[in-house]
C-alpha cells in the first residue's frame, strides 16, 4: 500500500510542486539587498576607517610623540620621529601611517593619551597612484581638520562607555 | 518615391513574396528581440526567487524606472565586440558553421507557429511533422560544436546532448501522437481550433501527455534541471567551452531561448488552446473575453517561460542516468499507457469524442 501511495505521489509530482511553492514563496518575498551607492547600510559610530590627526579648539596639535601607538600598532603600520618645537614642546616631524599594512583594529586609537590619533568613519576612499597609501601627518591633520566635527560627536557619544 | 503605387504596379507573384519576406523578418525581429529579454527575466526571476533583485543598473538611453532594461542590449554590445578565440587544433569550418546549424532550425520553425486566428506564416497541412523535424535537427549544431572544438569537455557534452534529445524526442513524438488522435490533423491552426468550446483544451483530457510534453521541451532545450550538456562542475561548460563573442551568441544564447520560447509557444499551441480565449465556451460566444487573439497565446507563452525559470531556480540538475532513466523508462511507458487510455476513450465516445 505504501508502495502505491508513493507512486502516486511521484507521478502527480507532489513533492516538485511542493518545492515550487516554496520558491514562489520566496519570490514575493522583499528583497533585503542595499542598492549600495543610493542607499546605506546604518554604519556604527565606533566605525574603523580612514585615520586622522585631531587638533586641541585653539589649534595646537594633540600628538605629543610619545609613541604609544607606534609600539600598539601589530602591522608596524605607523613611523614616528620627533623634535622639540619652537616653543619647546614634544611634537612629531614624521606621522606615517601606511593604509596597506594597516589592519584597522583601532589600538592606535586606544593607546592614544591624548585622543590625537582616531579612526573616522571615513570608508569611501581610494588611491590612484603609488605612494598614495601612505598618509603623512599633513594629509592626517587634513582629514582630522575636515572632520572634526564628526569625530568630535562620535567620541561624546563614546565616551559614557570608557 | 510613391512606393505604394510602385508596390500596386508590381506582379502579384512579386507582391506576395516581398509581402511574406517582410512578414518572415517582423517575426524573426519580435523573436530576436524576446530572446534578448528573456535573458533579462531569467536573470530577475531567478534573483528575486534567491532573494535578490537581478541587474538593476543598466537604464534604456537613461529614461528613469527602466533600470535593468538595457542589461540585454548592454550584453549584446559586449558579446558581439568581444574577441573570437580559434582553438588550435579545431576544424575551423565546422567550428564556425556549428552555431549557424544551431541557429537556423531555431529560427525555421516559427514559420508554421499559428500566432493568431488570421496570421500564420506558412499555414502548411505537415506543420507538426516540419516542427518535429527541425527541432530534433537543432542538435547537430551542437554536436558538431562539440566535436569541431577537438577537446574532450566539449565532445563529453555534446554526446550527453545527443543522448539526452535522442531520449526525449520519442516520449515527446508520443505525447504529440496523442495531440493528433484528438485533432485528426496536422495543421497547427486546425490543431488549435479543434481545441474550441467548454472543456476542449487537450490539456483537460491529455494531461499526462501535456506535462510530459512540457517536461520533455525542457530536456529538449538543455535547460536546467536537464542542462547536463554544459555542466559547469563536471566539464565546465560542455559543448561552447571555447566559445566566445559573437559565436557563443549564435551558438548558445540565440537557440537556446528562442527553442525555450518555441516550446513555451508549442506547449500552448498543442494543449492549452494556442489563440483560443480560456473563457471560450463558458462565456457567450459574442462576449469580449471569448473571442481568439494572439493576445490569450501571449499570456499563455508568458506563463510557460516563467515555467522554465522557475524550474531552474529550483530544482538541482538531474544526475546522467537519472536523465536517461527519466526518459527511457517513465516517459515512454507513461506516454504508451496514455495513448491506449486515449484509445478507449475514442471507443467509449468519452472528452473530445463525446460526440
Amino acid at each position: 500500500m505504501n508502495a502505491v501511495r508513493n507512486l502516486t505521489k511521484t507521478l502527480l509530482l507532489g513533492e516538485l510542486l511542493q518545492g515550487l511553492g516554496l520558491t514562489f514563496k520566496y519570490m514575493l518575498k522583499p528583497k533585503t539587498t542595499v542598492r549600495y551607492p543610493e542607499e546605506k547600510t546604518p554604519q556604527s559610530y565606533r566605525y574603523r576607517g580612514l585615520h586622522a590627526l585631531r587638533r586641541y579648539p585653539n589649534g595646537e596639535e594633540r600628538c605629543i610623540a610619545c609613541k604609544l601607538c607606534e609600539a600598539v600598532c601589530p602591522a608596524l603600520a605607523i613611523t614616528i620621529e620627533s623634535d622639540v618645537s619652537a616653543d619647546g614642546t614634544r611634537r612629531t616631524t614624521r606621522y606615517d601611517i601606511d593604509l596597506f599594512k594597516c589592519i584597522y583594529c583601532g589600538f592606535c586609537e586606544e593607546a592614544c593619551p591624548v585622543d590625537a590619533i582616531v579612526e573616522t568613519r571615513i570608508h569611501e576612499y581610494h588611491m590612484e597612484n603609488p605612494g598614495e597609501n601612505i598618509m603623512t601627518k599633513d594629509k592626517l591633520l587634513a582629514v582630522g581638520e575636515r572632520f572634526e566635527t564628526m569625530i568630535s560627536a562620535d567620541k561624546a557619544a563614546d565616551a559614557a562607555y570608557r | 518615391m510613391n512606393l505604394v503605387g510602385f508596390y500596386a504596379s508590381l506582379d502579384p507573384w512579386v507582391q506576395t513574396a516581398l509581402l511574406k519576406t517582410l512578414e518572415i523578418l517582423g517575426v524573426l525581429l519580435v523573436v530576436v528581440f524576446s530572446v534578448a529579454f528573456m535573458t533579462l527575466a531569467e536573470r530577475k526571476v531567478i534573483g528575486w526567487i534567491q532573494g535578490r533583485m537581478g541587474p538593476n543598473r543598466v537604464t534604456l538611453i537613461g529614461i528613469p524606472f527602466t533600470e535593468g532594461w538595457g542589461q540585454p542590449i548592454a550584453d549584446v554590445v559586449k558579446l558581439l565586440f568581444k574577441e573570437i578565440v580559434l582553438p588550435a587544433n579545431a576544424d575551423r569550418v565546422l567550428f564556425l558553421l556549428a552555431p549557424m546549424i544551431a541557429l537556423v532550425p531555431a529560427f525555421a520553425t516559427w514559420a508554421v507557429v499559428p500566432f493568431s486566428p488570421a496570421f500564420v506564416l506558412a499555414d502548411i497541412d505537415a506543420g507538426l511533422l516540419y516542427v518535429l523535424a527541425l527541432t530534433s535537427l537543432g542538435v547537430y549544431g551542437i554536436i558538431l560544436a562539440g566535436w569541431a572544438t577537438n577537446s574532450k569537455y566539449a565532445l563529453l557534452g555534446a554526446l550527453r546532448s545527443a543522448a539526452q534529445i535522442v531520449a526525449y524526442e520519442i516520449a515527446m513524438g508520443f505525447a504529440l501522437v496523442g495531440v493528433l488522435m484528438v485533432a485528426g490533423s496536422l495543421n497547427l491552426s486546425d490543431i488549435v481550433r479543434s481545441q474550441s468550446g467548454a472543456f476542449g483544451w487537450n490539456v483537460i483530457w491529455l494531461a499526462p501527455l501535456a506535462v510530459i510534453y512540457f517536461i520533455s521541451g525542457i530536456a529538449e532545450t538543455n535547460r536546467a534541471p536537464f542542462d547536463v550538456a554544459e555542466g559547469e562542475s563536471e566539464i565546465v561548460a560542455g559543448f561552447h567551452v571555447e566559445y566566445s563573442g559573437a559565436t557563443f551568441a549564435t551558438l548558445f544564447a540565440l537557440p537556446e531561448y528562442a527553442n525555450m520560447i518555441l516550446i513555451a509557444v508549442l506547449t500552448s499551441v498543442m494543449f492549452f488552446g494556442g489563440w483560443l480565449s480560456p473563457f471560450d465556451g463558458y462565456l457567450p460566444a459574442t462576449s469580449f473575453l471569448a473571442q481568439p487573439s494572439f493576445v490569450w497565446l501571449l499570456g499563455k507563452i508568458v506563463f510557460f517561460l516563467f515555467c522554465f525559470l522557475w524550474f531552474r531556480a529550483t530544482f538541482p540538475r538531474y544526475r546522467y542516468d537519472q536523465i536517461m532513466r527519466l526518459g527511457w523508462k517513465v516517459f515512454i511507458p507513461l506516454t504508451l499507457i496514455w495513448i491506449f487510455v486515449e484509445g478507449l476513450m475514442v471507443y467509449w465516445h468519452v472528452g473530445p469524442w463525446r460526440h
